[in-house]
């Protein structure tokens, strides 16, 4: 118990430092989670870091959150992972409390209406960015093609719930699979 | 009153938490489509904020949760909004670190992910439309010719031309940000000072 109570404690720390200097999120978080829990701690092997990254991409939620409370559990439990999940949280949380202050303030300024109208063009070559790294990820085949399609009709042509469109792309995602299944079988 | 929209907030991103795979942008379409709805901020805040997000430590999910949290609720708000976001995460990784061999290999789990891949890119691919829209065309009634020769569609697509290529060839994306905020400054101030 005591020695749970130890590595909890570690466990914070630690996600508290991978929280905080970690830019942008997600993937970036790898190698830091990597460099800290395989390599200094020696808590977790590299395997083991392939398996999160698999639940992390196969569970809802930000990557971010879903392995500190991996991680967390596979060392110290329930407590572990909530130990690692309030220390990978709590930098952002302060940082964007106090940020959220400045900006009502600022935004006001002329200077800074001018540099968000440049910045708005970046994030937008940003996101575009994202979306190639993602399409480059994902399995190209034909019904993958069209369930692209058919969520971006859906959501920005027809503008549909995103919901009901999520959802309905995962229920033809698992009726199309178990369909080819059956059909393997015979 | 003000314990109904903390349930709000709540609820709203633990509905953002449960439905987003892959995390990071693959959020953007819910976060976009929930926040404009609820009018909690307009889109062309929502985009000034991923820069913001982009340039703070931390997922962009939870920087995103905070400061809508913050902006509706003060604090009590973002407290709100991110234990909302980080929750089903939370739940459900405990489940499945019970059962992560079964997890792994079911077909129910493949066959729901090989559908909810693909449609995030669909979906991203319209966020990146709406955003490509606060850059380029923010008055939408305007006619065509009249906003592509206008200055601020001019200046927005320099930037983002000089933007992308940066990006694609991996420069940290803090630097890029500085970049487009320095040649924002420079095009807002150029017309007062040449004087057109």
């Amino acid at each position: 118990m005591k020695e749970k109570l130890k590595r909890s404690l570690v466990l914070f720390v630690t996600f508290f430092k991978i929280g905080a200097f970690t830019f942008g999120g997600g993937y970036a978080m790898i190698p830091l989670i990597q460099k800290e829990v395989v390599e200094k701690k020696r808590w977790i092997t590299d395997s083991d870091i392939l398996d999160i990254i698999a639940i992390a991409e196969s569970t809802p939620g930000p990557i971010a959150i879903n392995s500190a409370t991996f991680v967390g559990y596979k060392i110290a439990g329930v407590l572990g992972s909530f130990c690692a999940t309030l220390g990978v949280v709590l930098p952002s949380f302060v940082v964007i409390s106090l940020i959220s202050v400045v900006l009502r303030e600022f935004s006001q300024i002329q200077a800074v209406q001018f540099a968000f109208r440049g910045i708005r063009a970046g994030v937008l070559a940003l996101i575009l960015k994202a979306l190639i790294s993602m399409y480059k990820q994902c399995p190209k085949n034909a019904y993958g093609y069209v369930i692209m399609a058919l969520a971006f009709v859906g959501a920005s042509l027809l503008k549909l719930n995103v919901l009901a469109v999520l959802i309905f792309c995962a229920v033809f995602g698992l009726v199309a699979s178990l369909v080819a299944d059956r059909r393997a079988k015979k | 009153m003000i314990w109904l929209e903390l349930l709000e907030l709540f609820f709203t991103f633990f509905k953002i938490g449960l439905f987003t795979f892959g995390g990071g942008y693959a959020m953007l379409p819910l976060i976009q489509s929930e926040v404009q709805a609820k009018e909690w901020m307009t889109q062309s805040e929502l985009v000034d904020f991923i820069a913001v997000s982009e340039s703070t430590p931390g997922p962009f999910a939870i920087n995103i949760a905070t400061y809508v949290g913050s902006e509706v609720g003060g604090v009590l708000g973002s407290l709100f909004a991110t234990l909302g976001v980080v929750m089903p995460s939370f739940i459900i990784i405990l489940i499945v670190a019970q059962c992560y061999e079964k997890f792994k290999q079911s077909r129910v789990v493949q066959g729901v992910l090989s559908g909810l891949r693909p449609a995030a890119i669909g979906l991203i691919a319209g966020a990146v439309l709406t955003a490509a829209q606060t850059v380029f065309v923010p008055a939408v009634s305007a006619p065509i010719l009249e906003v592509i020769t206008s200055y601020e569609f001019i200046c927005g697509a320099v930037i983002f031309g000089v933007s992308l290529p940066l990006i694609l060839k991996k420069v940290h994306p803090i630097l890029v940000i500085c970049l487009a905020a320095v040649l924002g400054i420079a095009s807002g101030y150029a017309p007062m000072i040449l004087g057109f």
